[in-house]
């Protein structure tokens, strides 16, 4: 699986622009005057050690955070996202770290948490089953689950299949904007393929994603831009034409030693070095 | 490359999961809060069926129903709460707090009973808003703080009633204005055969009805299941944390008030005499009920269900005739058997793999 090599040069406008964001916890800045632009059906990948800013970059854009400086520019107009739900109203859904998934609500009852359906007037203003539990099914089936029962509890659920409610909602409430923050446990092999053709699949439905990841190999493989980050600064900015995976293996944090690790096993080794 | 998601390996499955037949309907029966109640429903009207025939007859079940019927207003507050994963031992106090401040107002300042009830409720409302307010800002455990607002409340109740009357409590209000209808909201009876039911129960099923529905069917109901559950989930998903808790805390305080109320316009005064065990009797009903200490799940018709164990278990021990210590005891056991019965359950919900 490879990602499409685009030559439009990054000239259409970005969905998303954010223009000298600056967030501090505290005294101590967690983001530094960070810009970045995202762009429709194209992935832009953010790579960086822990501590350099990733996650308050995935709370800023999805509203649990809000910048002490800068801009957030949705289609060129400035935007607040004050709230998460705000966030999600303006196009911009994220795929949790954790998932963010109740095991003791049902699946349908996930996908829509924080944004329910109604209907009727108050006070018997009341959540729409039918349609709740029709969309989940449809939202399930767009990523690969189908058969499946949505009164059932998440807990219910396999690993796999949670994955999949994550995504899911994101896709289904992400009209603009898809941020991905890849789960920092381990991930089998299927559940590796499933985030990364999430990914891909928004991009082929024209969505600006954001994808953050620890894995610059997995990175490359799907994305089109990468945003190294570094104690909350741009370390670099990259295009795909620029690096290969060990290229830009080696400019994450950590990339220098994990050379001189395959190094020395290599040495010790040899038949590791195909 | 075009990429489809429609043929992931291995994340496809096909037909139902679980065993169909009776065992799926046991699992079903086994999986529903109100199931550890129901059965302890059953033991105790059976057990004092026996022991207390009385007890099954239209008299003996006005009396069941009288004692049921505001600790059941009690208990479907706090289950709510609960679901949120938060405690509230405040009940109790804030029912005797709120019907002194009705007398005082009424039997002292001269007020009519309506607008003492209305500063009253406002009293107790205020009582919600600083319990919420200090449980969400300074993530201090529900227990405590309530705790602390508890005794806060017992020592001004008690020497605020004593300085302001010289007694212990309040008594011969029910030539106030507005008693006769406030009476009549709250403290009517209906007579069927040689016995007199009171509108408490009425109230106490519409507010259970009324629960059951907001908790599954409205959009307040899946927040309040999602914070307990899932708090960190709820406040990514942009689910209203802080506004929703505070709001339980408030509507525990309603229903302390509510309960003042009842006993108010029943016995025409008010004591300022509470025990301590007053605000955990609710707690324990709706741990009885089958609220997860954890939050996350509970039944407003189980706090119901337990109410009744409850209010047939006591009623069942004076009918025949043993010591009424005998029913603390049988409590205890009762909130050990459902907390076992609780865990086991919560322990086949949350054993799934992490992903």
């Amino acid at each position: 699986m490879t990602g499409p090599v685009r030559d439009d040069g990054g000239t259409a406008p970005p969905v998303l622009e954010l223009r000298g964001l600056t967030v501090r916890h505290g005294s101590v800045p967690a983001l530094t005057r960070l810009s970045v632009a995202l762009r429709a059906g194209e992935i832009t990948c953010v790579l960086g050690e822990n501590g350099s800013g990733k996650s308050t970059l995935v709370a800023v854009l999805s509203g649990l955070v809000r910048p002490d400086e800068g801009q957030v520019l949705l289609d060129g107009r400035p935007v607040r996202l004050r709230t998460p739900r705000r966030a999600r109203e303006a196009g911009i859904a994220t795929v949790w770290q954790d998932l963010a998934v109740a095991p003791l609500l049902s699946v349908w009852r996930n996908l829509f948490l924080g944004a329910e359906p109604l209907r009727g007037i108050w006070p018997t203003r009341r959540l729409d089953l039918a349609a709740a539990r029709e969309t989940t099914v449809q939202a399930m089936r767009r990523v690969g689950v189908t058969g499946l029962d949505p009164d059932q509890p998440a807990s219910a659920l396999r690993a796999g299949e949670r994955h999949s409610l994550a995504v899911a909602r994101a896709l289904h409430f992400g009209a603009r904007v898809l941020v991905v923050d890849e789960p920092s446990a381990p991930m089998t092999v299927a559940q590796h393929a499933l985030v990364l053709q999430s990914v891909v699949a928004a991009r082929a439905e024209g969505l600006a994603v954001l994808f953050v990841t620890n894995n610059p190999r997995y990175a490359h493989l799907v994305g089109d831009r990468f945003l190294l980050l570094a104690s909350g600064q741009v370390a670099g900015t990259l295009t795909r034409d620029d690096v290969d995976a060990a290229d830009l293996t080696r400019l994450v944090a950590g990339g220098d030693e994990l050379t001189a690790l395959t190094a020395v096993l290599t040495a010790a080794h040899p038949e590791l070095d195909r | 490359m075009p990429v489809s998601t429609d043929r992931l390996p291995g994340f496809g499955m096909a037909g139902t999961r679980g065993a169909p037949g009776p065992s799926r309907l046991l699992t079903r029966a086994l999986a529903r809060p109100s199931l550890p109640a129901t059965v302890g429903l059953v033991v105790v009207v059976v057990l004092f069926g026996i022991r207390a025939p009385e007890l099954l007859t239209v008299a003996g079940a006005a009396a069941v129903l009288e004692v049921a019927a505001p600790l059941g207003i009690g208990a479907v507050a706090v289950t709510l709460l609960m679901v949120a994963g938060q405690f509230d031992v405040s009940v109790g106090i804030v029912a005797v707090a709120s019907a002194l401040v009705t007398a005082l107002l009424t039997g002292y300042a001269g007020w009519a009973v309506w607008p003492a009830l209305g500063v009253s409720l406002l009293c107790a409302l205020l009582v919600g808003v600083v319990n919420g307010v200090l449980v969400v800002n300074t993530g201090l455990p529900s227990f405590l703080v309530t705790l602390a607002t508890l005794l806060v409340l017992q020592g001004v109740t008690l020497v605020g009633t004593e300085e302001v009357t010289g007694s212990a409590g309040i008594v011969g209000l029910s030539d106030s204005p507005g008693w006769t209808s406030a009476a009549a909201a709250f403290s009517s009876t209906v007579a069927v055969g040689d016995a007199r039911f009171r509108i408490s129960v009425l109230w106490w099923l519409g507010i259970t009805a009324v629960a059951t529905w907001v908790l599954w069917r409205t959009r307040f109901g899946n927040a309040v299941l999602a914070i307990g559950g899932a708090r960190h989930a709820a406040r990514e998903l942009g689910v209203a944390v802080r506004r929703t808790t505070v709001a339980l805390f408030c509507l525990t305080a309603t229903a302390g008030w509510f309960i003042g109320t009842l006993g108010l316009l029943r016995l025409g005064g008010v004591s300022a005499v509470p025990g301590l065990a007053s605000g955990v009797d609710y707690l324990v009903v709706a741990v009885i009920g089958g609220c997860l200490l954890t939050g996350g799940r509970g039944s407003a018709v189980g706090a119901a269900v337990s109410a009744l164990l409850y209010a047939v278990a006591r009623q069942g021990i004076l009918l025949a005739g043993w010591d009424l210590r005998w029913f603390q005891a049988l409590l205890g056991v009762l909130l050990l058997v459902a907390l076992l019965a609780n865990g086991a359950v919560r322990r086949r919900l949350k054993a799934v793999p992490r992903s």
